[in-house]
């Protein structure tokens, strides 16, 4: 950002405070914020919304969207939604965040991931869809992704896609050196050990401290570090299930036992085709990623199971997320008859099926067409018989924080040093757990 | 009776003068107020509050700022942009100097080429730049990487913590050498060629020219380069955050001042701290500028 005319010393200090200007027009009133009326209607209500028709504007940036869109349309044809794609995830919340302290320029619906839902539900921008209906719903999503969008007596969204954790290993990089597929932590310890020792520029995972994998581990682990209830918050970053991760995650952290590659960038990318990067634990969205951007390492990959602590199998959620209804939207209504189509309907489920995605739907977990997929990239596995089997071991009552999204924001300069470091992921845990306390007796949460 | 006759138009041309005055200089100041002057109000008004997520906005007078000279994040950021400053600046522009005085000296062959060769980065965004610079960087398959694999052990590191400053100031200085090379040439081709002249004629090496007439003529530009590069460094933003993907752990939400307001606003919804931080930054940076400013022209008088 060098300067690259001259100026004027006065102007230098207008540019200086120019950025405030642009993060002041978006609190231009900031007073007004989630004044409108809750949602109160009923089941019939969209029906008849739905039948009258209107305009809907849906912030998405699903690859199937606009598929969706257009087979919504088709179905409803009273019903004009426009799709607008307001950037991926933290970009969108911020977008949505700054419309709706603004009061206004908030779309109907929008596309919200599981861990950001509890920042806009306690600002209370978001419609408590139960008097739609909606719990009628419930039976129809696995657990884990229910849970997430229903808390606190209320409905705040229904999920769109689930991501159960399992292990995608590559298999040609463990019969090369002879490892089996670890089912316990311990083995995975040692299966790390024995390959990066055989050859060194092989490593069993990647991990340079990714605040969404941290908090799923400690999910899998039994851990529970936040709660909240209302403006009650508890933070513990210490307690049995984060420790036993992070001691667990320490032997390879401290041991350097982990590729220091960064998620999601190039060479990531590269690592994963060339076996340098043997397994990853994540969401079981991860073989439409695979498949598109690693293509060269088709037949490589398998999949199996979390690894546990004590042999009983257990996982997490990690990523996947819902769509929402914004108190601001001018026909609530027909914003949740979109919704409700959008994630429950089977015509538009299988175009987002049709595009990767990975159901939150039991039906459709269940059906046996989805059961029986072998996809040749995994060498003919029935992957989703695995990933499935790990969206019922998920554990129950796990939340994220009312300010999820500025936690994780700082996750690199907590816990990012101990990975740095190469030293003790607890320390880094406690210091995240200080910031996090800090920053919510800041914003009024009543921490403890 | 002369002074009688000039006595009495006075003050009414005077008056007449001041409404021209204004409607000319209006609709600059209606512009001038409204992009410059209110924004950097509004900024100051924002600071003043607090709005939280729970709870809503108060009036905290200056509790911000008080917070701000208590931040530890803050003056780590300022301390990490100062030494780049101190660094970086001196650095490129020696380096544009030399270049400059080589492309002026005319014994290059080619010295239009070597100009826009030189002057080129400047032209690439400095977006672009980063993530080109951020491939070169990488560990595994990029050049660094490649150069570590040939001498046989970890030589380049230029994402560790130990050096990230000094890789984000190498992209900096390949991307301003060439900007600042042009000032430095600009003052350079002004130089009456008479000067040169006499001063053969007077028996003077290229060495003597260059201390005797050439840096001379450079100093107003010198200052004026040192001046936006000071501006330069303490906004430091783009090349960091792009890195920071690359390198997430080692660039952290507060490496520069920049980078630290921006997370502030858009990942903490701190908005009036934010602004407490752009404020006084602001200030900080034309403070500096001033007084650089104000030594340079000085020595030039004399």
């Amino acid at each position: 950002m060098k300067i690259t005319s001259r100026r004027s010393t006065l102007r230098r200090v207008a540019l200086a405070t120019a950025t405030t200007f642009a993060l002041g027009l978006s609190l231009a009133a900031c007073a007004s914020g989630g004044s409108s009326s809750s949602g109160s209607g009923s089941a019939d209500d969209i029906e008849a919304a739905l039948e009258k028709g209107g305009t809907l504007t849906y912030w998405s940036w699903t690859p199937s969207g606009e598929a969706q869109v257009a087979a919504f349309e088709k179905a409803y044809p009273n019903v004009d939604v426009k799709l607008v794609n307001a950037g991926t995830n933290t970009d969108e919340y911020t977008k949505l965040q700054n419309a709706i302290t603004a009061g206004s320029g908030a779309p109907d619906v929008a596309q919200v991931e599981y861990y950001a839902i509890p920042q806009f539900a306690l600002s209370d921008s978001l419609v408590d869809l139960s008097s739609y209906g909606f719990g009628d719903l419930e039976d129809q999503y696995s657990g884990g992704p229910w849970s997430s969008v229903s808390f606190d007596g209320k409905i705040y969204g229904l999920p769109q896609d689930s991501g159960p954790m399992a292990m995608f290993y590559n298999k040609t990089v463990f019969d090369q050196y002879g490892i089996a597929v670890p089912t316990t932590y311990d083995e995975y310890v040692a299966a790390a050990e024995k390959l990066h020792t055989a050859d060194p520029s092989k490593y069993i995972t990647s991990d340079t401290g990714d605040p969404g994998f941290a908090t799923s581990m400690i999910w899998q682990a039994g851990g529970k570090p936040f709660t909240a209830e209302g403006t009650d918050v508890s933070i513990d970053l210490q307690d049995d299930g984060s420790k036993k991760w992070a001691d667990t995650w320490n032997k390879l952290n401290e041991g350097g036992l982990l590729s220091s590659t960064p998620s999601w960038g190039d060479e990531w990318y590269k690592g994963l085709g060339d076996g340098s990067i043997a397994t990853l634990l994540t969401g079981a969205w991860m073989p439409g990623v695979l498949e598109s951007s690693v293509a060269d390492a088709s037949g490589d990959w398998r999949v199996a199971p979390m690894p546990t602590y004590d042999g009983t199998p257990v996982t997490a959620e990690n990523g996947g997320g819902g769509q929402v209804v914004l108190k601001q939207s001018k026909n609530q209504a027909l914003a949740a008859g979109f919704l409700k189509w959008l994630n429950s309907d089977p015509e538009s489920i299988k175009v987002f099926l049709a595009s990767g995605g990975f159901p939150a739907t039991t039906a459709d977990l269940e059906s046996p067409e989805f059961l029986a997929q072998t996809p040749e990239y995994f060498g003919g596995q029935a992957i989703n018989e695995v990933l499935v089997d790990a969206s019922k071991n998920v554990p129950t009552g796990w939340h994220y924080l009312p300010y999820q999204v500025y936690a994780n924001s700082i996750f690199g300069d907590t816990v990012g040093q101990a990975y740095e470091n190469k030293g003790d992921l607890n320390e880094g845990l406690t210091t995240w757990q200080d910031q996090l306390a800090d920053y919510g007796s800041q914003q009024g949460f009543t921490v403890k | 009776m002369t002074s009688a006759t000039a006595a009495t138009p006075r003050p009414m041309r005077r008056a007449r003068r001041d409404w021209r005055g204004w409607g000319f200089v209006g609709p600059f100041m209606i512009v001038f107020l409204a992009v410059l002057v209110a924004p950097v109000v509004y900024a100051i008004v924002l600071s003043l509050f607090r709005q939280q997520l729970v709870g809503g906005s108060g009036f905290v007078g200056l509790g911000n700022y008080v917070q701000l000279f208590q931040d530890a994040k803050f003056w780590e950021s300022l301390f990490r942009v100062t030494l780049f400053l101190v660094i970086q600046v001196p650095i490129m522009l020696a380096l544009s100097l030399f270049v400059a005085l080589a492309v002026d000296s005319a014994r290059l062959h080619g010295s239009s080429f070597f100009r826009i060769a030189i002057f080129l980065p400047y032209a690439v965004p400095g977006v672009v730049a980063a993530l080109i610079w951020g491939f070169m960087y990488g560990n595994q398959f990029g050049l660094s990487g490649s150069i570590n694999d040939l001498v046989g052990f970890e030589l380049l590191q230029p994402f560790s913590s130990q050096w990230v400053l000094a890789s984000i100031g190498n992209i900096v200085t390949w991307e301003f050498m060439g900007y600042n090379m042009l000032i430095f040439y600009a003052a350079l081709k002004v130089v009456p060629t008479e000067l040169y002249e006499a001063a053969e004629l007077d028996g003077a090496g290229q060495f003597r020219i260059i201390s005797g007439i050439k840096l001379p003529a450079l100093r107003g530009s010198i200052v004026i380069a040192t001046v936006f590069s000071i501006i330069g460094s303490f906004q430091l933003f783009n090349e960091p955050n792009l890195l920071q993907n690359l390198a997430p752990n080692v660039i952290s939400s507060y490496f520069t001042p920049n980078m630290y307001a921006y997370n502030l606003s858009f990942a903490g919804q701190q908005f009036n701290y934010s602004a407490t931080v752009a404020i006084v930054m602001g200030i900080i940076t034309a403070v500096i500028a001033y007084i650089v400013q104000l030594r340079g022209s000085r020595q030039e008088v004399r």
